[in-house]
């Protein structure tokens, strides 16, 4: 998209670099049925999508190209936000991923802070939630691929992020 | 996300029942997993498929290849297979 103007770019970021260990979390993994805790390091090998809070734009962009380009056939996808469990069961539903990919319901946003991908709202005073980012994470919890967003907003490489599925 | 040899404890978030069976469950000193579902009945198929019905809690004990349904019948197994006679 050209604009006549400079888009606002995100502070420096402190996420983990490929061959770097990706960080284990525990947070309830929501799927078309019911949610549960789990680890991250129980769903690997597996594509880990942090995204904006289910209902703005950038959610609903990204989880469409996601469901249109079928990665949920090729690899395990799941995704990190800070919505509640039953505000993930209802996305994933409204955009046909429901037995597709599961969502990790991280309300306090620690999740994207221990990445490093932590993103601090103006205007929405105590509400934080992750910056996009995309990691493909292997069986060993190494870190195979990553891409963080530096511009507020910014969409994951698709094609970029497609290449380095297994 | 459990084992498959782990209890699995299908419940309601601030469901009574639930918290009754949670109690027993901790008082005895068992491990188990928790799927949380949706107050909907219409949204528990998930439940329906183990237990037949979708009321929660269900109790899945691989321990004992036992699925129960309604407290009053699960907090009476737990307190009969775990809890000497009963509490």
């Amino acid at each position: 998209m050209e604009l006549d103007f400079n888009v606002t770019e995100l502070p420096p970021h402190d996420a983990p670099e490929e061959g770097d260990e990706a960080p284990d979390f525990v947070r309830p993994l929501v799927n078309g049925e019911y949610w549960e805790e789990t680890a991250l390091s129980e769903v690997v090998p597996a594509l880990v999508v942090f995204y904006p809070m289910n209902g703005s734009f950038p959610a609903t962009y990204i989880w469409q190209e996601v469901r249109d380009r079928s990665w949920t056939d090729e690899t395990t996808v799941v995704g990190v936000t800070v919505s509640t469990p039953y505000s993930h069961k209802r996305f994933l539903k409204e955009y046909g991923l429901d037995g597709e990919a599961r969502m990790f319901a991280d309300p306090s946003n620690a999740v994207a802070r221990e990445y490093g991908v932590a993103h601090d709202l103006d205007g929405m005073r105590g509400v934080e939630e992750p910056r996009p980012a995309v990691f493909f994470v292997g069986e060993s919890m190494s870190v195979e691929y990553a891409w963080v967003a530096d511009e507020y907003p910014e969409f994951p490489p698709y094609d970029e992020v497609e290449n380095a599925l297994p | 996300m459990p084992d498959n040899d782990e209890r699995t404890l299908y419940r309601l978030q601030a469901c009574p029942f639930c918290e009754r069976v949670v109690r027993k469950l901790e008082g005895y000193d068992l491990d188990y997993n928790s799927r949380f579902v949706e107050p909907l009945h219409s949204e528990r198929d998930a439940v329906k498929r183990v237990s037949g019905s979708r009321t929660v809690p269900v109790l899945v004990d691989p321990e004992t290849g036992a699925t129960l349904s309604e407290s009053a019948n699960i907090v009476r197994y737990l307190d009969t297979q775990y809890g000497n006679g009963g509490s």
